[in-house]
C-alpha cells in the first residue's frame, strides 16, 4: 500500500552530456541533452513507470538518480537530502537508500566472483549494516528472499540461468534494505516464461518491504502491470504523467497514443479493425532537439504554436491528468474500433 | 554471367499439391565436447506462397537452427542433420549440391537477421552491399548493381536513398538498418523470405513500421514469410498460422485465430497466461513454473513434463506424437482435451 510520505523529489532535473571539438585545445560546440528538465515525486511502497524509446534518456535519468552522474542543474532529493549536492561519506550515506538491478543478468555480475561474493560486496562498502561474521547468514537470508537455494553461495554466475541470475541482481539491490530500486529495464533480457516469474518476484518484494520502486522499461504491458503511476518520456522530457489508467486508458498526448498504438495486442480478433498512428522516421537527435515541442517534426496535430511556445507539463482542460501537448485530447487507441 | 543451373533445381512456377515450402521430420545435432545437443528434434511445417507461418519459441527452442538449417548456413561440423528433409517446391534442398544450394540461397529463399548492426559489414557502404547481390548473382556491372540499389533503398523507403547509398551502416538509425537488411533480402525476389526476430532490437513505434513494411512487400510479390519470434503481439498481429516450439520439438500447430481463442497445449497456455492483463492488475501474473531443458539432457517422455500442471505418470514415459486435432490444429499433448476444454471454464 503506498502511504503519503515521499521518499523522492526530483525537480527540474537536467544532465547535458558536452560534445567537443580539438584535440589540444577542447572547445564545446554543443551538448547532448539527455534529460532536460524532469521533475516527478515518488512515495514509499509505490511504483512509477517509466516508458519511452531508446534515447529518450530513460537510462540516463537512472544513472543520474542513483548519483553516478552528476546533473548539469535541477535536484535529486531523498528524504529530504539533495543526493545531486552530497559528496564523501554523506553520498556514501545517501547511496544505501537506493540501488539498482541492472538490465542485462550475463553482464552485470563478474563471472570470477562467486554469488556470495557478488551478494556481500555492498556490505565491505557499508561495514555498519552487517558485521563481519553475520554477512555469510545475511547473504543466505537474501539468496532465500528471492527464491534461490542458499546452498548456492560459492557458486559462480555461470552456473545459473538468467532468471536466476536476475535473481542474484536483486538480492544484492536488496543487501542494504534501501527505500528506493531503480529497476532498469530488468526483464527485457528474460525469455517470455520466466519474465513473469521476475515480476512476482520484485511485487512480492515490494510488498515485503515497502519498497519504491522506479521502473524503466519498453515493453509497455510489463509496465502496466507494475506501476502506479507512469511517465512517458521524450527526448528527455515528460511528455506525460498520471495514474496507470489515465495513461493507457486515456492518453492526451499524441505521442503517448502513437506509442500504445504501436504495442502489438496479444489478439488476433479483429486485427484488420485497430486504430494504429504509425509515426514516421526517427526521433530527432537529442543533440539540436526542435525548437518549442519537441514532438512535433512527427506529430499530426502540429501548428504553428508548436514550434514557438514550448508546451509545459500541466494538467490540461479535459483531461484529468499532467501533460505536455497545446492540443492534448484524450483519446483511448487501445479500445478504440 | 549466369550459371546453367542443375535440372534437380526446384522449377520455376507451378506448385500443384506440394507446398512452397516443407520442413518435415527435421532433426539438428550439434557434436560438442561436451556431448550431443539436439537441438532440432522432429519438426515439421509448411509455407504456401502469401501466407506467414510464425514460429514461436523461446531462446533455446531450435527455432532459429530450423531456419538455418533451410538456409543452409548451419555449421557443419558442429552441426549433423541425420534425418529429416526440407522441401522447396518438391525439392528436396538437403540433397542438393553446393553449387545447387548456393543457387537457391538468396535467391529463391531469403533471410532478415536479427541485429543488423553486427549483420552489416561496416567496412562497405550499404550500397555496395546491397549492389553485391547483383553482382554475385546476376553477374551485373557495378554502375548496374548501384542503380538497382538505389530502386530497393527507395522501396524500403529510405529517403533521400540516391545520396545515402554511399553512407556506410553506422550512420543508420535501427530501423534504417533494417530497412536496409531487408533490401538485401528481397533484392532478388525471393519466394520464401525467412525473418528471425526481426524487430527484437527495436524501439515499438519503428517495429511497427518495419512489420507494416514487411507486410507491404508481402502483399505484392506474395512471398511465403517466415517470422521467428518470440513476442505474441508481434504474432497474432500479422501471423496466419503458428507452430509453437518447445526443446526442439513443435508441440502445436495451428491457424492464428484459434490458438489465441483455446490453446491446445499446457505450454502455449501458460505463455498466453503469463502476459500481463488488465483486469489481472495487482494480481500475480501466472508464470510458468522451472526452467526451460537443457538439450544436453532432455527430460524423459514429454520434454515439458517437469514444467506442466497438466502431468500424469504416462507423460513421464512416452513422448507425445503430435495429436491432430482437426484438418488444421495439432498438439503434442497427451491431454490436449483437457487443455482445451479447461480453456472454455
Amino acid at each position: 500500500m503506498s502511504s503519503s510520505e515521499r521518499v523522492l523529489e526530483v525537480r527540474d532535473l537536467v544532465k547535458h552530456f558536452p560534445l567537443t571539438q580539438g584535440i589540444v585545445f577542447k572547445r564545446q560546440i554543443g551538448a547532448i541533452k539527455a534529460v532536460d528538465g524532469v521533475s516527478f515525486d515518488l512515495r514509499k511502497g509505490e511504483t512509477l513507470g517509466i516508458v519511452g524509446e531508446s534515447g529518450c534518456g530513460k537510462s540516463t535519468l537512472a544513472k543520474v538518480l542513483m548519483a553516478l552522474e552528476r546533473p548539469t542543474s535541477g535536484s535529486v532529493t531523498i528524504n529530504g537530502k539533495d543526493i545531486a549536492k552530497a559528496r564523501g561519506s554523506e553520498l556514501k550515506r545517501m547511496r544505501r537508500n537506493i540501488q539498482m538491478v541492472m538490465q542485462d543478468p550475463y553482464t552485470s555480475l563478474n563471472p570470477r566472483m562467486t554469488v556470495g561474493d557478488i551478494i556481500g560486496e555492498p556490505f565491505e562498502i557499508h561495514t555498519e549494516v552487517a558485521p563481519k561474521g553475520d554477512r555469510r547468514k545475511k547473504v543466505q537470508e537474501l539468496l532465500e528472499v528471492v527464491g534461490l537455494n542458499p546452498d548456492h553461495i560459492n557458486r559462480y554466475p555461470h552456473q545459473f540461468s538468467g532468471g536466476q541470475r536476475q535473481r542474484i541482481g536483486i538480492a544484492r539491490g536488496l543487501a542494504l534494505q534501501p527505500e528506493i530500486i531503480v529497476c532498469d529495464e530488468p526483464v527485457s533480457a528474460l525469455d517470455v516464461s520466466i519474465q513473469a516469474q521476475v515480476i512476482n518476484l520484485l511485487e512480492r518484494l515490494q510488498n515485503e518491504f515497502d519498497l519504491a520502486y522506479i521502473f524503466i522499461a519498453h515493453d509497455l504491458s510489463v509496465v502496466r502491470h507494475i506501476s502506479d503511476r507512469v511517465g512517458v518520456m521524450y527526448l528527455g522530457k515528460f511528455v506525460e504523467l498520471g495514474k496507470d489508467n489515465d495513461i493507457y486508458d486515456k492518453p492526451a498526448h499524441p505521442y503517448t497514443q502513437a506509442l500504445l498504438s504501436a504495442v502489438p495486442v496479444p489478439d488476433p480478433e479483429g486485427r484488420e479493425q485497430r486504430e494504429r498512428i504509425i509515426l514516421q522516421g526517427d526521433p530527432p537527435s537529442p543533440a539540436n532537439p526542435p525548437t518549442g515541442c519537441r514532438f512535433r517534426t512527427r506529430c499530426w496535430k502540429a501548428q504553428e504554436i508548436c514550434a514557438e511556445q514550448e508546451p509545459l507539463l500541466q494538467i490540461r482542460p479535459g483531461t484529468g491528468h499532467e501533460s505536455a501537448c497545446h492540443f492534448a485530447e484524450t483519446h483511448d487507441v487501445v479500445h478504440a474500433g | 554471367m549466369k550459371r546453367t543451373a542443375p535440372e534437380v533445381l526446384p522449377a520455376e512456377g507451378g506448385l500443384g499439391d506440394e507446398p512452397l515450402l516443407a520442413v518435415d521430420d527435421l532433426h539438428v545435432e550439434f557434436h560438442t565436447r561436451a556431448g550431443v545437443v539436439r537441438a532440432v528434434n522432429g519438426v515439421s511445417y509448411t509455407v504456401n506462397p502469401g501466407e506467414t507461418l510464425a514460429v514461436l519459441g523461446e531462446s533455446g527452442s531450435g527455432k532459429s537452427v530450423t531456419a538455418q538449417a533451410i538456409m543452409g548456413i548451419l555449421d557443419m561440423p558442429p552441426a549433423v542433420i541425420p534425418q529429416g528433409e526440407i522441401r522447396f517446391k518438391g525439392t528436396d534442398l538437403l540433397k542438393l549440391s553446393d553449387d545447387a544450394r548456393t543457387q537457391v540461397r538468396g535467391q529463391r529463399i531469403a533471410m532478415v537477421f536479427q541485429d543488423a548492426l553486427s549483420a552489416l559489414n561496416p567496412v562497405f557502404t550499404v550500397g555496395w552491399q546491397i549492389s553485391e547481390m547483383f553482382r554475385v548473382h546476376r553477374g551485373m556491372s557495378k554502375s548496374d548493381a548501384m542503380k538497382k540499389a538505389v530502386e530497393l533503398m527507395d522501396k524500403v523507403r529510405i529517403p533521400a536513398a540516391k545520396q545515402r547509398v554511399h553512407d556506410y551502416p553506422h550512420q543508420f538509425s535501427g530501423g534504417m538498418r533494417q530497412r536496409i537488411m531487408i533490401a538485401m533480402s528481397i533484392a532478388l525476389d525471393p519466394e520464401v523470405l525467412i525473418a528471425d526476430e526481426p524487430t527484437t532490437a527495436l524501439d515499438v513505434t519503428v517495429q511497427a513500421q518495419i512489420m507494416d513494411l514487411l507486410a507491404e512487400l508481402q502483399r505484392e510479390s506474395q512471398m511465403g514469410m517466415i517470422l521467428i519470434t518470440h513476442d505474441l503481439g508481434v504474432v497474432a498481429d500479422v501471423a496466419d498460422k503458428i507452430a509453437v516450439m518447445y526443446a526442439g520439438r513443435i508441440v502445436e500447430n495451428a491457424p492464428v485465430h484459434d490458438i489465441y481463442r483455446a490453446p491446445a497445449h499446457p505450454y502455449t497456455k501458460g505463455l498466453l497466461e503469463s502476459i500481463p492483463r488488465v483486469d489481472l492488475k495487482g494480481q500475480e501474473l501466472y508464470a510458468i513454473k522451472g526452467l526451460p531443458p537443457n538439450l544436453l539432457d532432455l527430460p524423459t517422455g514429454c520434454a515439458f513434463h517437469p514444467r506442466c500442471p497438466y502431468r500424469q505418470d504416462n507423460c513421464v514415459t512416452s513422448a507425445p506424437p503430435l495429436y491432430e486435432i482437426s484438418g488444421t490444429r495439432s498438439s503434442a499433448c497427451h491431454y490436449w482435451r483437457e487443455v482445451l476444454d479447461g480453456e472454455q471454464q
